[in-house]
């Protein structure tokens, strides 16, 4: 008898604990980011976090957000993530490349936790989606005002690292500048940083002192635009990841370096991924969205870009939201003068991801 | 009025209580910090100091971890201590582990994807001669025409940076990595990976050589005459050589150990938690371990200590980020805090405080 009873309260215990994880469901549901800079970056992780500021807004209560800034890519950020799934997150946002293979790794030994990881191409388990937006569509955009805009034909583009999306980032600047200027030239710098002021300064001094009077940036601080500033007006830059927009006017009052921006605009995918996990239905995915999905934004365009460039902005980014237009359409060579696109051809999606070359008429090497 | 007076000799039970009370004054300011930007300062030094020690959810994974990221730590130090002992600058210890890793991960990759059981010692190998060779540049400058090894280690750092960036998007990449920068993942080969050698204890090969280290530098120091010898060209560099310590041959010997340590310590963190040559590798393990080294009073127990706590600095500062949002600059701040009051305190240990009146002459 007693024998039964132990056995009875053993099976309440069971049942009990099985019941559970349907009580945690009243629960928040816990969405947690792993940020590479610090969310007063102004670019790159600052617009991570306005994403995840969107989320708590959306879904106010039934959300719980939690966050760690400035983690190094390397050997702490997998002690990170498996903090952060230990402390009970449901969908963890890894939002830099370098923390593929750790995100991978931590997502092994939790297959309930959601993991959804930026900018990156392994998804080794089924728990893992990735993600990353098509900044090459705002790119076309600015360099069709850069090649307008600039009075000394040389535009300039510093790189942060020689990786596929930076130089799909500077394909379609050129081209796009080329197009309306083909007097264009381009001057290319590596910073070999994603964040470092400094280095981002030093390179947009070395360009204005070539002569480059217009500047873009694939790196995620103001610094590029600080420096386009001292020029009394006649450099200008462009906002990067996010608007930027103190840089439209100096402290003096007089029209300032940023007259449009690219921006990073994570809100509706977080939206959307936190949402599919409240209702269950979550699934492994890659996914690429730009201007139609509404995750790569054009910034205002201020007044000191003439109203029919400005138009000419618009109308490329109507047709870009549309789909009708696509900004790597043949004929487009390579550097080499070997054929990439016959007429009317677009890009595929996997040339695109692992993009390695430049197209015709850009000069210099891709470091190697 | 208060008066410091210099002691005679630096008192022994100062040096022993000054790291002690450095950082009670940094849980004491830190609280007082933490109190003025909003987050409960007791909540935010119980997190901190206690959580990753025995928080029942997070310590069981925390625990090992405080060994996996005091390891490299206590490796460096050590062999950085051994150089500060004899009043030997090396500021480079940063480049000297980035340089060893790439050395290390280079010689593996050249044979992959051989399966051996001697790919991974001969990694190590590489990986501290790797770390000796790039300290010898500012060894062999400072002996031949007596530049300053604390500018030349450190600006070789930036120099070891820049070959980090180049070979992780060159000469290293992964060829199947389509094209983003990083080495294959050494951790996921089994001719390389250096795992923990008994599951989860963190105990991996790297923190084994870091204790290993610490029982070597204690029995070179106070044992050995050579130990002798380089604590005797710390304190009486003139007396040395009269005793015929050659000053040539114990800049090379300091600055070629301290190389070799951090070098190899690089190569078991891109074999193990790092797991690839990436552009982001360095994370300052190299300038951390200084700090590491004058904490723990450049004695190897000492040093030993100080990594431990502070990787449970780094490590409770991850965990009270994520747990009550603190930002991460005043984590960092709060490490800050520690030094400068490690170093404000060091007052005690030389001088001896005086309450008096002063005396009319």
């Amino acid at each position: 008898m007693i024998r039964r009873t132990l056995l009875a309260s053993a099976a309440a215990g069971l049942t009990l604990g099985l019941a559970a994880p349907a009580m945690a469901q009243d629960d928040p549901t816990k969405a947690c980011f792993v940020y590479v800079g610090p969310i007063g970056d102004g670019g790159w992780t600052y617009q991570h976090h306005e994403g995840a500021m969107a989320v708590k807004e959306e879904f106010g209560d039934k959300v719980e957000i939690a966050y760690q800034e400035s983690v190094p890519e390397g050997a702490d950020a997998e002690r990170v993530i498996t903090q952060m799934a230990l402390s009970g997150c449901d969908i963890i946002f890894t939002t830099s490349f370098g923390f593929m293979d750790a995100t991978n790794n931590v997502a092994a030994k939790f297959p309930d936790i959601k993991f959804e990881h930026a900018t990156g191409y392994k998804r080794d388990h089924p728990n893992v989606s990735t993600y990353d937006a098509r900044f090459y569509e705002g790119r076309a955009v600015l360099g069709h005002i850069a090649g307008k805009m600039t009075k000394t034909n040389k535009i300039g583009y510093i790189g942060s690292f020689p990786i596929p999306e930076n130089i799909q980032g500077i394909n379609s600047y050129y081209l796009h500048a080329k197009k309306a200027n083909p007097d264009v030239e381009l001057v290319v710098t590596w910073a070999y940083t994603w964040f470092d002021p400094a280095k981002e300064a030093d390179a947009a001094r070395a360009m204005i002192d070539q002569g480059v009077d217009v500047i873009a940036a694939h790196t995620d601080s103001t610094a590029p635009l600080g420096e386009a500033a001292k020029e009394g007006g006649k450099v200008i830059g462009f906002g990067q990841a996010s608007d930027m927009a103190a840089f439209k006017t100096n402290d003096d009052g007089t029209p300032g370096p940023r007259v449009a921006s690219i921006i990073d605009n994570w809100a509706p995918y977080y939206i959307d991924r936190v949402g599919a996990v409240m209702d269950g239905t979550w699934e492994q995915q890659a996914s690429w969205g730009g201007m139609p999905e509404g995750e790569v934004v054009i910034g205002e365009i201020t007044e000191a870009v003439p109203a029919d460039v400005k138009a000419e902005a618009e109308e490329l980014i109507a047709k870009m939201t549309s789909g009708e237009y696509h900004p790597f359409t043949g004929p487009i060579n390579k550097q080499d003068g070997s054929a990439w696109l016959a007429e009317g051809e677009v890009a595929d999606d996997g040339t695109l991801a692992g993009m390695d070359f430049y197209v015709e008429g850009i000069t210099g090497e891709i470091p190697n | 009025m208060i008066r410091l007076e210099k002691r005679p000799q630096p008192s022994r039970i100062w040096t022993t209580i000054t790291p002690l009370l450095a950082v009670l004054l940094t849980m004491l300011f830190g609280g007082i910090m933490f109190g003025l930007i909003g987050t409960p300062p007791l909540e935010t030094i119980r997190t901190i100091f206690w959580d990753p020690l025995f928080h029942p959810q997070f310590a069981g994974f925390s625990r090992p971890q405080l060994l996996v990221k005091a390891g490299p730590l206590i490796l460096i130090a050590i062999g950085l201590s051994i150089g500060f002992r004899a009043g030997i600058w090396n500021i480079g210890a940063e480049g000297q582990y980035i340089i060893g890793a790439i050395c290390g991960a280079a010689a593996g990759l050249a044979l992959y994807p051989m399966d051996s059981a001697l790919i991974l010692p001969l990694m190590i190998l590489c990986g501290a001669l790797g770390g000796w060779a790039w300290a010898m540049i500012p060894a062999l400058l400072k002996v031949r025409f007596g530049t300053n090894e604390i500018l030349v280690s450190l600006m070789l750092v930036y120099v070891a940076e820049n070959i980090l960036a180049s070979v992780s998007s060159g000469l290293l990449r992964n060829p199947e990595g389509m094209g983003f920068p990083g080495s294959r993942n050494l951790s996921q080969w089994s001719s390389s990976q250096n795992l923990e050698l008994v599951p989860n204890t963190g105990m991996h090969l790297g923190v084994v050589a870091a204790f290993i280290a610490v029982i070597a530098a204690y029995v070179l120091l106070t044992r050995h005459i050579e130990g002798f010898n380089i604590r005797l060209s710390g304190a009486a560099p003139r007396a040395a050589r009269f005793a015929g310590v050659s000053p040539a041959r114990t800049i090379l010997f300091c600055l070629g150990l301290a190389g070799a340590l951090a070098g190899a310590a690089g190569l078991f963190e891109v074999t193990g938690p790092a797991g690839q040559i990436s552009i982001d590798f360095g994370s300052g393990y190299g300038f951390t371990a200084i700090i590491v080294a004058f904490l723990g009073r450049l004695h190897p127990v000492g040093i030993l200590l100080a990594g431990l706590l502070m990787a449970l600095t780094y490590i409770g500062g991850e965990l009270a980020q994520l747990m009550l949002n603190v930002p991460a600059a005043s984590i960092q701040l709060f490490q800050g805090m520690l030094l400068f009051f490690l170093l404000g305190v060091d007052v005690l240990t030389n001088y001896r405080v005086r309450i008096a009146r002063r005396e009319v002459a």
